[in-house]
């Protein structure tokens, strides 16, 4: 059987190297599976983190070949092996240990979202369009790779001011279901800043669920910010409510 | 108390953030409770996201002529009436409020065309009943639990495992674990603790099951003294990939034969009809598991060994709506386009029906003070499993259990924890570092794996079993000398080290279990007793510890009421 070199980043939060192994190549493996062989004869304590290694579960993100890429989907047959492939934790995030970052940041700014909130007396009955424009932003199984590649994240750590696609994803999901009756785009603008991102579309571009993350999401979120705070007439509207409160 | 380890408090202590413990935290903490959640992996990864077909609950959106009867009858007739008759009528009953809590949390399933949840087709239920999203119905329901969790005020340890549970007398007081992040210890006391860690799987080759699926709940209860029963009913899922090498056991839904998917062996033959000529491919997964295995063994299996599955005659939008990530899965990891030609499928391990041993109404074990809900607790399935039984459990069963066990607290008065005991189980977790020789914990998995595939599988019998047994007696005493290397910082091979204990444990019930039931029965397929035995079908085993024994014993099944016995 013919093997594969891979360099894979060994170390901690004080720094590390990327340790070379070799892997006997099998049909229609993935990384993944290559990591566990490394774990099983080589390097028992290679830390990755893997739940379902079904692409469900978003938990095997990593960069391999310096693109992030969920490790469960990634195949061997289709990148280059004639060369080492390299295999590095998501960059955004602090390192924990080998492939294992410190996503803990991401929680912290999901708890900012207020939750889905009916309508006062709604009738339960939606329709399968409405809810269809929904589901893709329920797709999101958290594997923050879009959060890994944002470079209002990644170059400019904004982590303090900047929510991040993965959460402008899941206030869209909220915003756009057809029940709910609360307005986010206070937290949106004011502690989640979505004017900084300029819609690069890095995000879309690595989402393994093909949410359109940036033309579905984020721009419609955009364009409710500019209605509620740029609209002359919400704008004055709003100044009211203020004032009574 | 023991102060130098790192001590959290709480009125429940929950361990396992996947549907049960999720609903149990959300119900205990609407009870005024302090609640915590200790989960292996990260919030949200728990096994129920990988949870496809749907929730099974009598709501009549579809077929109107369901209710919670036809639902209880179903459920009685594919456990092979081995059930908990209590459990399955509660199940039934309260399954469709379950899921319209949800809806009103925020889970948007899949809709009717007058607006209301959609349900489908799936073996064994009578009407269309499984409430769905496509084929991700697992992820929308631990999402929409997550959320409302994290927002009522949960306490959530991830990436924490537990490795003892403490008992002050007869009473639950507590637990020890470890952070894998740092490898450093953490006592948890608490009054109540409800047990919601999922299955077993990892004790088998091919499985479907993530690596968190080592039995530890049910290993941790056994442990503690608690009692486990049904150990033999393993449930084996008809269909998982089973090409190319890296992905076999990866599960295929039932849903594609829910939405029409039609079996064949490879001479085109569509062998259901010599299994279960009425139900076809919509047969309990008992049956069409055996009917795949049998077909390959007699030589009529496809290339790689199993069988095909077609869903290719129904049209490809459709089946990229209904099955996206079936369609997705085969696409990227075996290079299939399931709208144009068929999956090749076979048997994988997939669901745990015996488990801790818990009272219906409550959820408690046969430990004061101790829960347990969904896979890791036993007695609703019976001899096997519905599918789209196992995630209307998590709800009805983490509901009663997190509601109890904060009664349960509120009355319980002060525990204590032994300081001696707290520092034994540090030191058991630290003793594998220091052996020089002993096999590594990925070898001794390996070889667990092969014994429970060959010999604990979904065909049995008496020399097989005892085999088994034989050898996971050998495996225990490799285990015991275990030796990991390595930091305690993020170290997979201590963690799975550990692991490996609980299951054998379990893998040694299962065994047992299966040894002494002298019959065929639901999930349990005995070549040496290929027939229903009556009495067998009276009574449950139960597995218990005494002393450092692994104990059997056989309890009978209570009477069913007049009024149950009518509509079975």
């Amino acid at each position: 059987m013919p093997n594969a070199t891979f360099k894979i980043f060994r170390g901690d939060r004080s720094g590390g190297e990327l340790v070379q192994y070799q892997v006997p190549i099998a049909p229609g493996m993935v990384v993944l599976d290559a990591l566990h062989h490394i774990q099983s004869h080589d390097a028992p304590d290679l830390a990755v983190r893997w739940n379902c290694k079904a692409g469900k579960c978003g938990s095997c993100s990593a960069e391999v070949n310096g693109r992030p890429r969920l490790t469960c989907k990634t195949r061997l047959d289709a990148l280059p092996l004639d060369e080492p492939i390299v295999v590095q934790p998501m960059k955004s995030f602090p390192v924990i240990r080998d492939l294992v970052t410190d996503v803990s940041w991401n929680y912290r700014v999901n708890r900012k979202i207020p939750p889905f909130s009916p309508r006062a007396g709604v009738e339960w009955k939606m329709d399968q369009r409405d809810v269809d424009r929904v589901q893709e932003f329920r797709k999101c199984i958290e594997c923050f790779l879009c959060q890994n590649v944002c470079h209002v994240l990644r170059d400019h750590n904004k982590q303090e001011q900047f929510g991040g696609p993965r959460f402008f994803v899941r206030i869209a999901g909220l915003e756009m279901h057809p029940l709910d009756g609360l307005s986010r785009t206070q937290l949106l603008k004011e502690e989640l800043a979505i004017g900084l991102c300029n819609i690069t579309k890095c995000c879309t571009e690595v989402c393994p669920e093909d949410i359109h993350i940036t033309d579905n999401a984020i721009i419609p979120l955009k364009e409710r910010v500019v209605d509620d705070y740029y609209d002359p007439v919400r704008w004055f509207l709003r100044k009211l409510k203020t004032r009574e409160k | 108390m023991n102060e130098k380890f790192e001590t959290h408090e709480h009125d429940v202590l929950i361990i396992g953030a996947g549907g049960a413990g999720l609903r149990a935290a959300i119900e205990a903490l609407g009870q005024g409770a302090s609640v915590g959640v200790v989960c292996k992996s990260l919030l949200g990864k728990a096994h129920t996201v990988m949870a496809e077909g749907g929730i099974a609950a009598a709501m009549a959106n579809v077929d109107i002529a369901d209710d919670w009867r036809t639902h209880f009858r179903d459920t009685m007739r594919g456990g092979k009436f081995l059930n908990n008759w209590r459990m399955a009528q509660i199940h039934a009953q309260e399954a469709p409020e379950r899921v319209r809590e949800l809806e009103q949390w925020g889970a948007l399933f899949d809709r009717t065309s007058s607006g209301d949840i959609l349900q489908r087709a799936f073996g064994g239920h009578t009407f269309k009943r499984l409430c769905h999203v496509g084929d991700r119905t697992g992820l929308e329901m631990i999402r929409t639990l997550q959320d409302r969790g994290v927002h009522l005020g949960i306490n959530v340890y991830m990436e924490c495992a537990i490795t003892k549970l403490f008992r002050d007398g007869e009473r639950i007081a507590g637990a020890f674990g470890y952070w894998r992040e740092t490898g450093r210890f953490v006592v948890f006391k608490a009054k109540s603790i409800v047990i919601a860690t999922g299955g077993i799987g990892k004790a088998w080759r091919i499985t479907s099951n993530s690596w968190e699926y080592t039995g530890d709940g049910m290993a941790l209860a056994y442990e503690a003294g608690a009692e486990l029963i049904d150990m033999e009913f393993v449930q084996f899922h008809p269909t998982g990939m089973v090409w190319p090498p890296g992905v076999q056991g990866i599960l295929v839904t039932e849903a594609v034969r829910g939405e029409g998917g039609i079996l064949r062996n490879k001479d085109g033959e569509r062998f259901m009809e010599r299994y279960d000529p009425e139900k076809m491919e919509l047969s309990t997964r008992d049956v069409v598991a055996r009917a795949i295995y049998t077909e390959a063994r007699e030589g009529r299996g496809t290339e790689h060994g199993g069988a095909y599955l077609d869903i290719s005659h129904k049209p490809a939008d459709y089946v990229k709506r209904k099955l996206p990530s079936m369609y997705h899965q085969f696409r990227e990891l075996a290079d299939v386009d399931i709208t144009q030609g068929p999956m090749e499928v076979g048997p994988t391990c997939h669901y745990m029906m015996g488990g801790i041993r818990v009272d219906a109404e409550t959820a408690q074990a046969t430990l004061p003070g101790l829960f347990a809900a969904g896979e890791a607790a036993a007695g609703l399935h019976g001899a096997n499993r519905l599918g789209g039984n196992s995630l209307s459990d998590l709800l009805v069963f983490g509901r009663r259990a997190g509601l109890v066990a904060a009664q349960h607290a509120n009355q319980a008065g002060t525990i204590t924890i032994d300081a001696q005991q707290v520092d034994e189980a540090a030191n058991e977790m630290l003793a594998p570092f220091d052996r020089v020789d002993g096999d590594g914990p990925y070898q001794i998995h390996r070889d667990l794996e092969d014994t429970m595939q060959n010999y604990v599988g979904i065909f049995r019998n008496d020399e097989d079993l005892e085999k088994g047994l034989a050898e996971l007696r050998q495996l225990n005493e490799r285990a015991a000398k275990v030796k990991v290397s390595g930091s305690r910082l993020f170290n997979p091979g201590w963690h799975l080290a550990r692991d490996l204990q609980s299951m054998l444990t379990v893998s040694e019930a299962v065994a047992l279990s299966a040894r002494e039931r002298k019959e065929s029965r639901g999930a349990h397929s005995r070549i040496d007793y290929p027939n229903y035995d009556e009495a067998w079908g009276k009574q449950n085993n139960v597995v218990v510890r005494d002393g450092d024994q692994m104990k059997l014993r056989q309890l009978p099944i209570a009477e069913m009421p007049a009024e149950l016995k009518e509509i079975v």
